[in-house]
C-alpha cells in the first residue's frame, strides 16, 4: 500500500491532467484551477515548513557542535530571525525595504557578477582548437563577442549584422534541434512516471 | 614560459577582468551604437501604438542578480511609454523578490516624468503567488485576478483599470526575466487569449529565444546588456529623456572585457600548441 | 450629373458558437463591404445594444449566457456614412467537450504512448542496446575517488522543483550513487533548494543506505534544505565546496546562471565534477569546468542507463522512434512546402 498508493495516485492525476488539456469545459478549467492553483501552492507552502525546519537544524547542529565555519551558520540563523521579525513586524515597511534595496539587491548582484571573472578563468583553461569542431566553435564564438559589443561595429560596420545572421539561423536550427528532442525526452519521462514504469522517485525498488 | 603562462595563478585573470571593466567606466570610450533588428522590431512596435488607447504591459520577472542588464530595459521601456502616453500597467512579478525590482525602476523614471498620474496613465500591481494561472486568469480579468494594487487600492477604482480589463484592452505584454517565464507568456496569453508578447532578457538566454522570433511569437526582444543599451540609444534620438543610460555606460566596459577575453582565449591556445608541439 | 454613394450593409453575417472553448461566447462573421473602413456589431437579446467595433469581418462577443439565443446586427461604417443593418440568424453559445485544434497533439501524444507501451512490452526478457555515455560511466570512478581520498561527495540535484523532469532524473540518479557511497561508508552531502525536492531525496537517501545494508550510517543532517534563493543557494555550495572539499561534485538537475559560479568554483578544489543538465544555456559553462557533462536527452536516459532495467530501455527506443519519425516529418514536410504543398505544415498547426 505504501507503495502502491502513490502510484495509483500518479496514474490516476497523471491522464487526468493530459485530458484536461484537451477539454475546454468550464469544469475542465475549474479541476486544473483547484489543482494547480489551491492543491499545489497549499502543498507547497506546508513543505516549507520542512524545509525551515531542516534549514534551522543544520545550522543550529553547526553552531552546538563548533564544527568549522560555525559562525557562518550563526550569521545565517540571525539573519534569517531579524528578516521575518521586521518583515511580520513592520508589515513590508521601510525597514524592510532598506534590507531588500541594500543588503539583498547588492549580495545577489555581486554573486551573479562572479560569473564574469570565472568565465574569463574557465575560457583560459579549457577553450582549445583541439580538433576541428572546436576551432569552429572558437571562430565562431569570436565573431559572436566581438559582434555583440559596440566595437564589433567600430571594427566593421557588417559584424553585428554577421552575428546576427548567426543568431537567427545556424543557432536558431540548433536550438530548435535540441527543443525537439528534450521535448520528446519529458514525455516519455512522464509518462514513464505516469505508468509506474519508473519509481526511483518513491525511493527504494 | 609557456607551461608557467598555462598554470597561471587565475587570481591574476580575475585582476585583468576587474581592469577592464574599471578603467572604460572612468574613462569612457564613447563606442557608437548600432541597432539590431529584434530591438528595433520591439521600439517599433512600442513607438506605433496610439495614446491613451490599449495598454502595455510590462512584467518585471527578474531578481537582482540579473538587475544590471535587465533593470535598465524596464526603466527605457517605461520612459518610452510615459513619453508616448501608452498606458502602462506594471506587474511585479511570479515572484516575491521581483516586486521590488519594479519599484527601484519606477523610483528612477518617475522623477523626469512629473505629469504623469498614477490611475490614470499608469498601474502597479504588487505580486500574488500563481505563475501560470495568473497568466491565464489575467485573460478573463485583471482586476479580479489581483483585487487591488501595490498600494492597497481597489483596482475597480482607478480609470485606468476600468478600461482595461483584460487582454482584450492591451496591445502588448512584455515579459524581462533571466529564466524561462517569457514562453509561458507565449503559452498562456498569445497562444490562449492572442495577447501579443515582447521579450527582455539577459544576454546568455536570449540566443535560445531566436525560435520564438523567428515565428513571430515574439515581436521582439532585448537581448542583454546591449539589448537595453541600443533601446536607451533609440528612445534618446526620439527626443526621450533617457535618464542615467546605465546600459550604455557599460557597453564600453562590456566591449574591453569581450577583447579581453578573446586574448586570453588566444593566448592560452597559442601556448597549448606550442607545449603541445615541444611534447 | 449627381453620384450618389450608398454604404452596402453586410453580406453573409452568420453568428454561432465561437468553436473549442468554454462556452460563453459567440463568433459573428460577415463579409467585407467596400468603402468600409470600420464595423459596428450590435446584441439584440431584448433590446439593441451596440457591444464593440472592429476594423476586421470577424467579432467575439465574449459576454453572454450559454444556451440563451441571441441576434446580432452589424453596420459599416465609412466616415460620417453608416449602412443598414445587417442581422444574423439566432445563435447560441455552449462550452465545447473536445478541443478539435488539438486532434493532432491528441493523436501524436497516444501513438508516441503506444510505440512507448509496445516497446517496454516488446524488450522484457531482451538486451537492447545504449550507447554509452560516458559521464554516467564515470559515476562509479567518482564516487571511488572520493573513498580513496577519505572526502565526501557533494550532490546537488539542481534548482528546481519536482516537477521538472530534470530533477526526477536527478534524483533517479542520486539512488544509486548514495548506494555506492554507502557500501564505501563515504559521506554524501546533498544540499537542496527546494523543500519537496529535499524530501524527496532524503528518502531516496535512506533507502539507498538500507539496501546497501548501512541503515545506522544515514545521516539526516546530509541532506538539508538550503534555501530557495538562486544566488545564495549558489553562495551556500560554494562554502561548502570550500570547506568540506569534497573529492567529487556532481551536478545534476535543473541548472541556471549559477551553473559556472558552482563548477568553477569545485574546478578550484581540486574535485573530479560530473554535470548534467537539459538547460542548453547551461551546458557550455558546464563543458568547460566540468570533466563530464551528461546532455539533455542522456540525463532522461541515466535511470534506463544506470539500472540496465529492460523496462526502462525497452522506452528509450520510443524516444528513438519518435525522433526518427519527427525528423522524418521535417524534412518531408520541408520538401512539400518547397513544392507549395502544405499538407505537413497544416498538420502541425494549432490554431
Amino acid at each position: 500500500m505504501r507503495r502502491t498508493g502513490p502510484l495509483v495516485v500518479a496514474f490516476i492525476m497523471g491522464f487526468a491532467m493530459i485530458f484536461q488539456y484537451f477539454i475546454p469545459h468550464p469544469l475542465s478549467q475549474k479541476f486544473y484551477e483547484i489543482m494547480v492553483q489551491q492543491w499545489l501552492i497549499i502543498i507547497s507552502i506546508f513543505l516549507y515548513l520542512f524545509g525551515l525546519r531542516s534549514f534551522t537544524l543544520y545550522h543550529y547542529h553547526k553552531v552546538r557542535r563548533k564544527k568549522e565555519g560555525w559562525y557562518f551558520s550563526l550569521i545565517a540563523l540571525l539573519a534569517a530571525l531579524i528578516t521575518v521579525i521586521i518583515g511580520f513586524g513592520t508589515r513590508r515597511g521601510p525597514l524592510f525595504d532598506k534590507i531588500y534595496d541594500y543588503i539583498l539587491a547588492p549580495l545577489q548582484a555581486t554573486m551573479f557578477s562572479l560569473l564574469a571573472f570565472f568565465i574569463a578563468s574557465a575560457a583560459y583553461r579549457a577553450f582549445r582548437a583541439r580538433n576541428l569542431e572546436a576551432t569552429l566553435l572558437l571562430v565562431t564564438a569570436t565573431i559572436v563577442m566581438l559582434g555583440r559589443v559596440p566595437f564589433g561595429a567600430f571594427m566593421w560596420h557588417k559584424l553585428p549584422d554577421v552575428v546576427e545572421w548567426i543568431l537567427k539561423y545556424p543557432n536558431m536550427a540548433a536550438q530548435r534541434g535540441i527543443l525537439i528532442g528534450v521535448g520528446l525526452g519529458m514525455i516519455a519521462t512522464s509518462m514513464k512516471i505516469i505508468l509506474g514504469i519508473e519509481r526511483s522517485y518513491l525511493g527504494g525498488e | 614560459m609557456w607551461e608557467k603562462l598555462l598554470r597561471l595563478d587565475r587570481r591574476w585573470i580575475f585582476v585583468l577582468v576587474a581592469l577592464s571593466v574599471l578603467i572604460p567606466l572612468l574613462k569612457p570610450l564613447g563606442l557608437p551604437m548600432k541597432t539590431t533588428e529584434p530591438v528595433l522590431n520591439l521600439y517599433t512596435y512600442i513607438d506605433t501604438l496610439k495614446p491613451h488607447d490599449k495598454a502595455v504591459i510590462l512584467v518585471t520577472d527578474f531578481d537582482p542578480s540579473t538587475m544590471p542588464e535587465l533593470l535598465p530595459m524596464a526603466e527605457a521601456i517605461m520612459r518610452h511609454c510615459f513619453a508616448r502616453k501608452i498606458p502602462l500597467i506594471l506587474y511585479g512579478g511570479m515572484y516575491p523578490t521581483f516586486v521590488g525590482m519594479a519599484k527601484m525602476a519606477l523610483s528612477r523614471v518617475l522623477p523626469d516624468f512629473p505629469d504623469v498620474k498614477y490611475g490614470e496613465d499608469y498601474v502597479f500591481l504588487g505580486y500574488i503567488p500563481g505563475t501560470s494561472l495568473i497568466i491565464l486568469s489575467m485573460g478573463e480579468s485583471i482586476s479580479k485576478t489581483f483585487g487591488n494594487d501595490y498600494y492597497g487600492n481597489k483596482l475597480d477604482s482607478l480609470p485606468l483599470m476600468q478600461r482595461v480589463k483584460n487582454y482584450d484592452q492591451v496591445a502588448l505584454v512584455i515579459d524581462l526575466s533571466g529564466s524561462g517565464t517569457p514562453v509561458w507568456w507565449i503559452i498562456y496569453g498569445y497562444q490562449r487569449y492572442g495577447v501579443r508578447v515582447g521579450c527582455g532578457t539577459t544576454a546568455v538566454s536570449a540566443a535560445q529565444y531566436y525560435p520564438y522570433l523567428q515565428t513571430g511569437q515574439f515581436v521582439g526582444m532585448l537581448g542583454g546588456l546591449k539589448g537595453a543599451a541600443e533601446y536607451e540609444t533609440l528612445i534618446e534620438r526620439a527626443g526621450i529623456p533617457p535618464g542615467r543610460k546605465t546600459a550604455s555606460i557599460g557597453m564600453d566596459a562590456q566591449s574591453i572585457v569581450h577583447l579581453m577575453l578573446i586574448f586570453l582565449i588566444i593566448l592560452g591556445n597559442i601556448g597549448y600548441f606550442i607545449v603541445r608541439r615541444k611534447r | 450629373m449627381i453620384y450618389l454613394f450608398f454604404l452596402l450593409p453586410p453580406a453573409g453575417v452568420e453568428a454561432f458558437d465561437t468553436p473549442n472553448d468554454e462556452g460563453g461566447s459567440i463568433t459573428i462573421r460577415w463579409k467585407e463591404v467596400e468603402g468600409a473602413k470600420v464595423y459596428l456589431i450590435y446584441r439584440k437579446k431584448d433590446t439593441l445594444e451596440l457591444i464593440g467595433k472592429t476594423y476586421d469581418t470577424e467579432f467575439s462577443d465574449d459576454e453572454v449566457e450559454d444556451g440563451v439565443e441571441y441576434v446580432y446586427g452589424v453596420r459599416a461604417v465609412a466616415g460620417t456614412d453608416t449602412s443598414d443593418f445587417a442581422f444574423s440568424p439566432p445563435a447560441a453559445a455552449s462550452p465545447q467537450l473536445f478541443d478539435t485544434s488539438k486532434l493532432n497533439i491528441f493523436f501524436a501524444v497516444f501513438i508516441y504512448l503506444f510505440f512507448i507501451v509496445y516497446f517496454v512490452r516488446a524488450a522484457r526478457g531482451r538486451t537492447l542496446f545504449i550507447r554509452r555515455i560516458a559521464g554516467l560511466d564515470a559515476l562509479d570512478e567518482a564516487v571511488g575517488r572520493a573513498t580513496e581520498m577519505g572526502r565526501p561527495i557533494l550532490y546537488v540535484p539542481g534548482l528546481s522543483g519536482m516537477g521538472d523532469v530534470a530533477t526526477i532524473a536527478a534524483i533517479n540518479i542520486l539512488k544509486p550513487v548514495a548506494k555506492k557511497a554507502a557500501e564505501y561508508e563515504t559521506p554524501i552531502i546533498v544540499p537542496n533548494c527546494d523543500p519537496i525536492v529535499m524530501t524527496v531525496a532524503q528518502q531516496v537517501v535512506k533507502e539507498a543506505y538500507l539496501e546497501a545494508g548501512r541503515p545506522d550510517a544515514y545521516r539526516e543532517d546530509n541532506v538539508f534544505f538550503l534555501t530557495d534563493s538562486q544566488f545564495a543557494y549558489a553562495a551556500g555550495v560554494d562554502g561548502i565546496m570550500m570547506r568540506e572539499r569534497p573529492a567529487t561534485n556532481l551536478f545534476m538537475g535543473m541548472f541556471y546562471a549559477e551553473s559556472l559560479i558552482l563548477a568553477e568554483t569545485g574546478n578550484m578544489t581540486g574535485a573530479i565534477q560530473i554535470a548534467g543538465t537539459d538547460a542548453v544555456a547551461q551546458l557550455p559553462f558546464f563543458i568547460a569546468a566540468c570533466d563530464y557533462t551528461i546532455i539533455g536527452e542522456e540525463l532522461y536516459a541515466a535511470s534506463a542507463y544506470l539500472s540496465q532495467d529492460p523496462k526502462l530501455v525497452g522506452s528509450l527506443k520510443a524516444q528513438d522512434l519518435g525522433k526518427a519519425i519527427l525528423m522524418f516529418l521535417l524534412l518531408l514536410g520541408s520538401i512539400l512546402s518547397l513544392c507549395n504543398i502544405p499538407l505537413i505544415l497544416n498538420f502541425f498547426r494549432t490554431l
